[in-house]
């Protein structure tokens, strides 16, 4: 079967690859285009680890045909640094050591930042339903929740308000 | 399944030429079934057929006396729509209960009810505000009844060459409302162990006046229970009418034994999650 050429935006740059038509777009990240940074869990939609934007949606990447990216807008976790300037919530889970292995990581912080620009002042409920699909076989989810909320309160010039409540 | 081809069309006919040209063809909308699925080895399609660019099958709009969602729609847009929510708040909440955010931003409400699991959350909340299904085929459109489209685990009513449009739910009355409730061992990221609709009309002095109990994963469709809505219809809804709903429910089921739950356990919740969503959905209409 012939591969398909597909056209599309990723991390705001135009990008063009070869796929196979029944390719996941996880698949076609790492293999095609060698953006290594998103994870693949489980291949079945449980685990998050490979969670990106999609026209400005989270979703799972590995339900996702890579052709059906065609002329769409792909965010990846190679997108969230600004060059070398680490995003707030990047910086936050390295001060709360919010992980150990890191393989569930960037899946993590793609999907809260989607949470913060929708929700810049989540509470410790919302953040811990929002990243409910994002498993983590290392930390005991605490550590991540604090540094989610912790990010939230220093965008928000609230600082020292969130690092206390989030026990739990 | 890498090579297995995969088309896009542009247009509700051009799916439907695409369909019946190939019995093994499967449409694709958000594949959070279909990609396990066949990744699991459980189906062998002959080619994807994405129905994610047909404009008539994507987006939420309330026109005239209905409220129409494409059945491309994915559950975090339909849950957004604030309109929809105020309208039938228990749709609302059951495509808001599917799967994590990630598979809220895929999953679509055409692909809840094509899957035809028994337990898709989404068939009993649709069933009790009286949707219809719109399909289209080579021989134009015809409406099915959303608790006439499964007809059994993973068989739908759709015939070779159909394709799901979109799901129409009449714009409740006044003073009617309706709630979905749905019973799992955690609090997200799980297939219904138990679930219930009702939608129900009360009239000035608080009599129900019309009802409609839908309740799934107690048996092999969703199924639409008269005689819990007889026990609301005339009624005001009280203990009474809610512990001959909650009977009329654990009457009707026919549940399986599994891991998630005992034919014992699921009897007893049906009726209790139909007597909720019931007194629930009173509320809701009282406040109209
Ligand atoms: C992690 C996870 C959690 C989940 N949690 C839940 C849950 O809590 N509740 C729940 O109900 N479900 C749940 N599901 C199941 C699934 O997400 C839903 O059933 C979803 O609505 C399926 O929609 P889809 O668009 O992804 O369908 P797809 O996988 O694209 O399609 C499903 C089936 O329907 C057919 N189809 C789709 N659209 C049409 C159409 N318009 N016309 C004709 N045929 C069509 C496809 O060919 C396929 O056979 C979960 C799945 C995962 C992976
Ligand atoms: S790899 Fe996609 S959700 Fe686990
Ligand atoms: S840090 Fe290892 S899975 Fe989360």
């Amino acid at each position: 079967m012939a591969r398909m050429h597909v056209e599309t935006t990723i991390n705001g740059e135009s990008a063009e690859f070869l796929c196979q038509p029944g390719e996941s777009l996880l698949d076609a990240l790492r293999n095609e285009l060698n953006l290594t940074g998103t994870k693949e869990g489980c291949n079945t939609g449980d685990c998050g680890a490979c969670s990106v934007m999609l026209d400005g949606r989270l979703v799972p990447s590995c339900m996702v045909l890579a052709p059906e990216v065609e002329g769409r807008s792909v965010g990846t976790i190679e997108g969230v640094a600004q060059g070398d300037e680490l995003h707030p919530l990047q910086q936050k889970f390295l001060e709360h050591a919010a992980l150990q292995c890191g393989i569930c990581t960037p899946g993590f912080i793609v999907a809260a930042k989607a949470l913060l620009e929708k929700n810049p002042d989540p509470t410790e409920e919302e953040a811990r339903y929002w990243l409910a699909g994002n498993l983590c076989r290392c930390t005991g989810y605490d550590k991540i929740i604090r540094a989610v909320l912790d990010t939230a309160a220093e965008m928000n010039g609230t600082n020292g308000a969130a690092t206390n409540g989030a026990a739990g | 399944m890498q090579s297995i081809p995969y088309q896009a069309p542009a247009s509700v006919s051009e799916a439907v030429a695409l369909l019946g040209s190939d019995a093994e063809a499967r449409v694709l909308a958000g594949g959070t079934d279909l990609l396990v699925q066949v990744r699991g080895g459980v189906r062998k399609p002959s080619a994807w057929i994405d129905v994610k660019r047909i404009p008539d099958l994507l987006g939420v709009s309330v026109e005239g006396d209905s409220i129409r969602i494409g059945a491309a729609t994915p559950a975090a847009v339909i849950f957004e729509h604030p309109e929809l929510q105020r309208l039938v708040p228990g749709v609302a909440e059951a495509t808001d209960l599917i799967g994590s955010t990630q598979i809220q931003g895929r999953a679509t409400l055409g692909g809840n009810l094509c899957n035809a699991s028994p337990a898709a959350d989404t068939t009993p909340a649709l069933i009790a505000v009286g949707a219809q299904c719109i399909v289209a085929g080579s021989g134009g459109e015809r409406e099915i009844a959303v608790e006439a489209f499964a007809t059994g685990p993973g068989q739908t009513a759709l015939a070779q060459g159909e394709l799901l449009v979109a799901v129409r739910i009449p714009k409740p009355a006044a003073r009617t409302a309706d709630a979905y409730l749905r019973l799992i061992p955690r609090t997200e990221m799980d297939i219904a162990v138990v679930g219930a609709g009702v939608a129900l009309t009360l009239g000035d002095d608080g009599t129900c006046t019309q009802a409609r109990v839908a309740i799934g994963a107690v048996a092999p469709t969703a199924l639409l229970l008269e005689e819990a809505a007889a026990a609301l219809v005339g009624s005001r809804v009280d203990d009474d009418a809610l512990a001959r709903v909650a009977a009329a429910a654990t009457a009707a089921a026919r549940p399986i034994d599994d891991k998630r739950g005992t034919i014992a356990y699921r009897r007893k919740v049906v009726g209790v999650l139909a007597k909720r969503a019931a007194a629930i959905a009173a509320n809701r209409a009282q406040e109209r």
